[in-house]
């Protein structure tokens, strides 16, 4: 039975083990390699081994965007979080049924179209827009500035993409977490602000830890909203990625910045990874089918 | 003792930030005018124009290809991955764990690239199935995530009870497990369909000459294209992801 038991196990991990090592580890094994090798003058790659293209990496225009990409992803996930946490707050503490239609609707931007989300921001932010012609006319803006293609439209679209990243894990978390404590502190003369403060937010540390990292792992990654909603000075390094792909086609320049963008992505997915949810698994679709 | 209003605020602020820029978005799309400044009465002719615009059919041919085979794929894949998860604590399932949840969070740009230096290095020509096999590949995971959550709360006395009965694995398998499951794996798979369909990141990567699917005609379009036509294109692809939630959302429901 044991043997039997075992056969088993392996028949039904293997299809995905095997899928995964090759078309994920793989890959991410060969970026790192090619970011060693030299270029071939057809933009393929060439022999032998080189580190020529990772001294380019000093090349002055680099710090700048790297500097920019975590300033904004750190933003993004702060934005995020001081937002869902409100939220999540408010999901575990109503009725069953009201929570759940709340919570689809929360759901539902996760499956809908990325790209669409952003033209719709860039349609509203649009010189032409309502909100710039609201702002005009409240003189809260010249005639002549522009919401779109800075680096705040950038901030703006990530926080709308990222934030229900972070709801989720925060409303898993506080819908486990124990709401009597609250009226306890406070029946021990503890102020609300105090009692959420250190009560509340102790108690979904695990939830906030979650919810930090699921948001800033992906925003460092940010591609299409700088190349749709950012301008020159707004790019990313997900955009210096597609630009040495797509426009000068420098595979390996492409591969060293995405191998620093792998390194850099690696150490706070270790820590989810390892952070125990229920049954040692980080709690992600907790939110969903309650 | 009085409660804040600020969660029910948050929330409030929350939901419109997250439907009004696809709010205007609807809209507009019934709009006259060329130009989305102006209203200039409610108007059809932007979803008509769409008929007559090839490129877009053919674009969605392709996506529906694709499409369907991830889902197909990767909904068997992504389940017995679920299976696996939960049915055993081994050493083994936590590297495997670990293997089904970096796909979630690792930024799509380095899947993206990823994929296209392995296709690259292989010599492989680009097109609708190196797609097919990136989105296979990225849809495992959420398949495999969705069916843990639908097995969470299944009851593993079931299949002890058919086994005790005298039913084979196959037997407790195709009789037992897999209809209890079927509102989990459906889920799956319709989270699947609707990720392939709308994935551009990944797309863009590993695209070749040819394969064009929709999001990335409608990446073209944003680039250079007809705002109009964007909204119409858009608020149609909408309603099918609407329709493919709501319908996922009462499967769930049901089985409980």
């Amino acid at each position: 039975m044991k043997n039997r038991r075992s056969v088993l196990e392996i028949l039904v991990t293997l299809p995905s083990a095997l899928w995964l090592a090759i078309f994920f580890l793989v890959p991410t094994v060969v970026v790192m390699a090619i970011a060693f090798k030299p270029t071939n003058p057809y933009g393929g790659v060439g022999t032998g081994w080189t580190v020529a293209t990772w001294l380019s990496l000093g090349n002055p225009s680099y710090p700048a965007i790297l500097w920019r990409t975590l300033w904004l992803s750190l933003l993004t996930t702060a934005a995020s979080i001081v937002f869902a946490v409100p939220v999540g707050y408010y999901l575990a503490r109503i009725r069953k049924r009201w929570r759940q239609f709340l919570l689809l609707l929360i759901i539902v931007p996760f499956w809908t179209s990325f790209l669409i989300r952003i033209f719709a921001w860039k349609v509203l932010l649009h010189p032409d827009g309502f909100i710039k012609k609201g702002l005009v006319f409240l003189h809260l803006a010249g005639d002549g500035a522009s919401l779109l293609y800075n680096p705040w439209a950038v901030l703006l679209v990530m926080i709308y993409s990222y934030v229900p990243f972070a709801v989720l894990p925060i409303y898993a978390a506080a819908e486990r977490f124990d709401f009597q404590l609250i009226e306890a502190a406070r029946d021990l003369g503890a102020k609300q602000w105090q009692s959420f403060l250190k009560v509340f937010l102790p108690g979904i540390r695990r939830g906030l830890l979650t919810a930090v990292l699921m948001v800033f792992i992906p925003a460092l990654g940010s591609y299409l909203i700088p190349d749709l909603v950012g301008g020159p000075d707004s790019e990313m390094i997900g955009n210096k990625i597609a630009q040495r792909v797509f426009v000068d086609r420098n595979l390996p320049h492409a591969s060293a910045l995405s191998s620093l963008l792998t390194l850099a992505v690696l150490l706070p997915m270790t820590v989810v990874l390892f952070l125990p949810g229920r049954r040692g698994r980080p709690d992600l679709m907790a939110g969903e089918g309650k | 003792m009085k409660r804040s209003r600020v969660p029910l605020v948050a929330t409030v602020a929350m939901l419109v930030f997250f439907y009004l820029p696809i709010m205007v978005l609807v809209i507009n799309s019934f709009n006259a005018s060329r130009f989305g400044s102006t209203w200039e009465g409610w108007s059809l002719r932007w979803y008509l124009r769409l008929l007559h615009e090839r490129e877009i059919w053919y674009a969605l041919k392709n996506s529906l290809i694709i499409a369907f085979g991830a889902s197909f794929v990767s909904v068997l894949i992504g389940t017995a991955a679920a299976f696996a998860l939960h049915r055993y604590a081994s050493r083994l399932q936590k590297t495997h764990y670990a293997m089904i949840f970096a796909p979630l969070v690792m930024p799509e740009i380095l899947m993206g690239i990823g994929l296209l230096l392995f296709f690259v290095a292989l010599g492989v020509n680009l097109g609708l199935f190196t797609i097919f096999l990136a989105h296979v590949t990225f849809c495992i995971s959420y398949v495999a995530m969705v069916v843990l959550g639908r097995l969470q709360d299944f009851d593993f006395s079931i299949i002890e009870a058919a086994q005790d009965l005298g039913a084979n694995w196959w037997t407790v398998t195709w009789r037992v497990l897999v209809p209890l499951l079927m509102p989990g794996i459906v889920a799956g798979g319709l989270l699947a369909f609707t990720l392939s369909i709308d994935d551009f990141v990944i797309t863009f990567f590993v695209a070749g000459p040819g394969s064009t699917t929709l999001p990335i005609r409608i990446y073209s379009m944003i680039k250079h294209g007809s705002p109009p036509l964007i909204n119409a294109l858009s608020t149609i692809l909408l309603v099918v992801t609407f329709t493919a939630v709501w319908f996922s959302q009462r499967l769930m429901e049901d089985a409980k």
